[in-house]
């Protein structure tokens, strides 16, 4: 009988015991989540993407600003085919595997496509434009 | 592939595309640009590939052969006069593109590290939400845009009482619907705000009028890298991140320089109703009995022959008129006639930035004959001849002088500091601001009322002869 009592008592303490494993395996868990931002010293993800953003929003600014003007065409064109650069994302939506998603990702695929394709020829058919004409054979044409 | 040496590829890609900017600040260095941005996709399309596990390779293949196909024979066939058109729609495409790699991530977010679906984290969901919302103005927004500019809807702002009230009152709505689905994660949530944010791109174009379409362009420019960007910040991946900043401030300074370029604030030309009626009442009262001097095509000829500079002022009638071959031959032959000959461009005289330098360099104008306004304008004086060609409002005087022109304070070609004014036109009507043209009164003018190709071909008969 007292036999029986222990053995209830030794099992209830093991499930006990189990429970405040998991507990501890989910505060662990939680506690990297805390640490490891302040151990790379640059904070979360979304800190550290922002710093890339404000950092590129300058170097943007800095480079398109000494864009000639002549080029503002050609410069819309090539923002334009670089944007597509979505495409990263897209890819792999598309190779996921997985029904609805992988339909939305071909779709992406076929749109960034479109646009690096195009965006970059008619950039290039623009800037050849541009070339430096060699003036005899400009007249001589004539 | 390892993701450190993926991330570093990417940054190489991030330099590429910053190598390609650089370079078009000279015609020269400018293709070399435009070979670092396609060298740079191609890094990031192929460091993906790689880093992907087991893709489906055809699947992949078969979308970039029917995209890469569409683009190349679109971006082959395609006017330069259309080319504002071709941008605005390319401009659709990556906002649509956006939305639907949001809902990709949305649907298999395990794809992409963010989670589990019904379980993904919060950032992420904000991220998303804020990329699918940009990208959808985005697409709707340069919808509008392409329509209007193809003239397949009327040019005119489109409005009705209380359009800025609605638009902030869906703007209020799209953020709470935000507020929902980062709350909920709810999928019926993330396609209203779809669907809000589409309407919402409409709504934010259609009061924006023909004349501002420059503007609206280069805006719609920048958010569809504000998209990329947007996208990039869901899938925590820097080269999305820096490419969006590079095109949304790109997108940003165009705006910026095409607004100055009117005279107008960025506010202004959001709120819209310019280029329409609403400019036609001022300035239009004293038109009755101002005499003109009409001139023929011999008379130019004559006059720009014995001329010793001659500056040509382009404008968007130019092009319209496809008039910029039989001037280039014109100017050809004034050259060989010993006359210097340059042209001045306005910063808003296309259609899109830099439309015009596009279109006389189609026709083999070359580069350094071509001025911007700026650096020209005080030239105009020591000029015999100012042969304005297609333009109107941008060499009107009374934006100078005249405090109750519609245009007062927008920079203008000081054409009528040249000696003589030779103004080609199609008849005496006005401009696209609807606003009237002292300069068409003045002694030194001679107007020169036919078709711009006709009259150019003309004076080129002239010139011959």
């Amino acid at each position: 009988m007292a036999n029986e009592a222990f053995v209830d008592r030794a099992s209830e303490l093991a499930d006990e015991a189990l429970e405040l494993s998991k507990d501890m395996v989910d505060l662990a868990r939680e506690a990297t989540g805390l640490v490891e931002p302040a151990a790379a010293g640059g904070g979360s993800a979304l800190v550290t993407g922002l710093t890339v953003f404000v950092l590129a929003v300058f170097v943007g600014y800095h480079v398109v600003w000494r864009v000639t003007p002549a080029l503002h065409s050609p410069l819309m064109g090539v923002t334009n085919a670089i944007s597509s650069v979505i495409i990263v994302g897209a890819l792999i939506a598309a190779g996921s595997g997985a029904g609805f998603s992988e339909v939305m990702g071909f779709i992406a695929v076929v749109l960034a496509s479109v646009n690096i394709f195009g965006g970059f020829i008619v950039t290039h058919r623009m800037l050849s434009m541009f070339k430096k004409k060699d003036r005899a054979a400009g007249a001589k044409s004539k | 592939m390892s993701h450190d040496l993926s991330a570093l590829l990417y940054l190489v890609a991030s330099i590429f595309f910053i190598l390609a900017l650089r370079g078009l600040s000279h015609p020269e260095s400018s293709r070399n640009g435009n070979r670092f941005g396609i060298a740079g996709m191609a890094i990031a399309v192929v460091t993906t590939l790689f880093l992907m596990e087991e893709p489906n390779y055809f699947l992949i293949a078969v979308a970039i052969l029917i995209g890469g196909s569409i683009g190349t024979v679109i971006a082959l066939r395609i006017q330069m006069t259309a080319l504002p058109q071709l941008v605005a729609a390319f401009h659709s495409l990556v906002g649509l593109a956006a939305v639907f790699v949001a809902a990709g991530a949305f649907y298999n977010p395990s794809a992409y590290g963010l989670g589990t679906p019904g379980d993904i984290h919060l950032n992420s969901l904000i991220e998303m939400s804020i990329g699918t919302a940009i990208g959808a103005i985005t697409f709707t927004g340069s919808i509008v845009a392409f329509a209007k500019l193809q003239g397949l809807v009327s040019g005119k702002p489109v409005i009705f009482p209380m359009q800025h009230w609605l638009n902030l009152a869906l703007g209020i709505l799209g953020v709470l619907l935000i507020a929902w689905f980062c709350s909920t994660e709810s999928s019926v949530a993330f396609w209203l705000v779809v669907l809000l944010t589409l309407a919402l791109g409409v709504l934010i174009i259609i009061p924006i009028g023909g004349a501002d379409m420059p503007v609206v362009i280069s805006m719609l420019n920048s958010y569809s890298g504000w998209a990329a960007s947007g996208i990039g910040f869901t899938l925590e991946n820097n080269l999305l991140i820096v490419t969006g900043a590079l095109v949304g401030s790109s997108g940003a300074i165009l705006s910026y320089i095409m607004c100055k370029g009117m005279n107008r604030s960025f506010f202004s030309v959001i709120l819209g109703g310019f280029g329409g009626e609403a400019a036609a009442g001022s300035g239009g009262a004293d038109l009755g009995d101002r005499t003109y001097r009409q001139g023929s095509a011999e008379d130019a000829a004559f006059l720009m022959k014995n001329a010793d500079r001659v500056i040509i002022v382009p404008g968007y009638g130019m092009a319209v008129a496809q008039a910029q071959h039989a001037l280039r031959e014109m100017a050809d032959l004034l050259k060989n006639e010993g006359v210097e000959v340059k042209y001045a461009i306005h910063p808003v005289a296309g259609r899109m930035p830099g439309h015009m330098n596009v279109l006389l360099a189609e026709a083999n104008v070359p580069y350094d004959e071509v001025f911007e306004m700026d650096e020209i304008n005080r030239e105009f004086s020591e000029t015999d001849v100012a042969f304005i060609i297609g333009a109107n409002d941008v060499t009107n005087p009374a934006a100078k002088t005249d405090k109750t022109s519609p245009i007062y304070g927008m920079p203008v070609l000081d054409v009528e500091d040249a000696e003589n004014v030779l103004f080609v036109k199609r008849s005496m009507a006005t401009g696209y601001a609807g606003v009237d043209n002292p300069l068409f009164y003045m002694d030194k003018t001679m107007m020169l009322l036919a078709d711009a190709k006709k009259m150019s071909e003309d004076i080129v008969k002239a010139l011959e002869q």
